[in-house]
């Protein structure tokens, strides 16, 4: 993949995109470097910028966080897709909370650790999927009554009208919410497709910036 | 007649979209407000949703159901509700903060008269956190030299040193198996 390329924008379900004009999803694909596996320990050069990052945020900065223009941003599209913020958590203060909590940015494995560096940095949340359980494109819709969430055996069902990230067949991760079971980066998992929400408010550049920090870094260990 | 229906229809349609923007840039308003409130008095004023009007109860009720219902499009009736429910929550924090900066310009106004006039508030303690100020200090109306001071009415206004460290004054352990930790 060109380095320079711009991330592709995933589809929009015409009464999403009605409602939500400004509701967008970014996505790239990541190839795991050879040596390392994405649910691996980190290599130390990704710990130390966890432990940098840390360092950053003070016990302050947790509640002044909610007026930063980006993670205002989430929580009023929070409070415009039906969660309050303050119960369903958006996804920098969960990290930053965790940080209160534990005194640091724990590391949890190389993924998982470039998704919150990226976070932390742009204040845009960034997941994964594994590029070989994703059938075409991804886009933004919402659920029938009784659809699977994935295509496993173990799949839940969901209600009608629940927005979820979907590919050409199925419903692949609850929008601001969990990924269907089975289509999470596993050990062995070298291609991730990576994907990022961007909502009102939030500048493309920061999308942008969360997707590339994610994918330079998984590319490069 | 049908094509007439269709077109009121589709006024209809367009009004109800046109209703939803508006309460989604209201609700917009009303979070940017509730997150300056609750940046702005953190931590005298509580996080925890409670929204006007509401007991503990439903209140933590609905917060569930918001939990259990998962990100999808909201009706109209939906965003009037939470909408109305924004607008109850940013009142009552509003009333919250309106107190809470009433008892600070009261705390102010006292310790101001505690300099002033020490000999009439003997032993009066003041937090520094009246003063919506961080920290564990505490201005307190002594007498100076102990006993004499009392007995001879001098006093003054001090403010106490800061907070306690956080793993206490002195460790009682072996410095020694301290290092080795």
């Amino acid at each position: 993949m060109n380095a320079d390329a711009q991330p592709a924008l995933g589809w929009c379900a015409r009464e999403v995109e009605e409602e939500l004009p400004e509701l967008r999803l970014l996505l790239v694909e990541a190839q795991v470097g050879t040596e390392r596996s994405p649910t691996g320990g980190s290599p130390p050069e990704i710990q130390s910028r966890l432990r940098e990052l840390s360092n950053r945020f003070r016990g302050a900065q947790a509640v002044g966080v909610r007026r930063e223009p980006v993670p205002a941003a989430y929580r009023v599209f929070f409070r415009h897709i039906g969660l309050d913020p303050d119960v369903v958590r958006t996804p920098i203060e969960v990290a930053i909370l965790e940080r209160m909590l534990h005194g640091g940015f724990l590391s949890g494995g190389l993924l998982e650790d470039v998704l919150r560096i990226a976070l932390v940095d742009t204040g845009v949340p960034v997941w994964a999927l594994d590029s070989e359980t994703v059938d075409g494109p991804l886009g933004i819709r919402v659920s029938s009554e009784g659809e699977p969430l994935g295509r496993g055996a173990r799949a839940p069902l969901m209600p009608a009208g629940r927005l979820v990230v979907a590919d050409a067949s199925a419903a692949l991760a609850i929008l601001f919410g969990e990924l269907a079971p089975g289509h999470e980066p596993q050990g062995g998992t070298r291609r991730l497709e990576l994907f990022a929400v961007q909502v009102a408010g939030v500048p493309a550049l920061y999308v942008e910036e969360a997707l590339w920090t994610c994918r330079l870094a998984l590319e490069q260990v | 007649m049908s094509e007439q229906l269709l077109v009121i229809d589709r006024g209809a349609s367009a009004g109800e979209h046109a209703a939803r923007r508006a309460l989604r840039a209201q609700i917009a308003r009303m979070e940017h407000e509730l997150s300056g409130i609750v940046a702005d008095t953190f931590p005298h004023i509580s996080l925890t949703p409670a929204f006007g009007g509401d007991t503990p109860a439903s209140s933590g009720a609905r917060a569930g159901e918001d939990a259990r219902l998962g990100p999808c499009l909201l009706t109209l009736a939906e965003l009037e509700r939470m909408r109305d429910r924004l607008v109850g929550r940013v009142q009552e924090l509003r009333r919250l903060a309106a107190g809470r900066g009433e008892h600070e310009r009261r705390a102010r106004e006292l310790l101001e008269r505690m300099k002033l006039e020490p000999g009439r508030y003997k032993f009066v303690r003041l937090p520094v956190s009246d003063l919506g100020q961080g920290g564990c200090g505490v201005w307190e109306v002594r007498p100076r030299l102990g006993l004499i001071g009392m007995l001879a009415g001098w006093w003054q206004v001090k403010l106490s040193s800061g907070c306690p460290l956080p793993r206490g004054s002195r460790s009682e352990r072996d410095p020694e198996m301290l290092s080795h930790a």
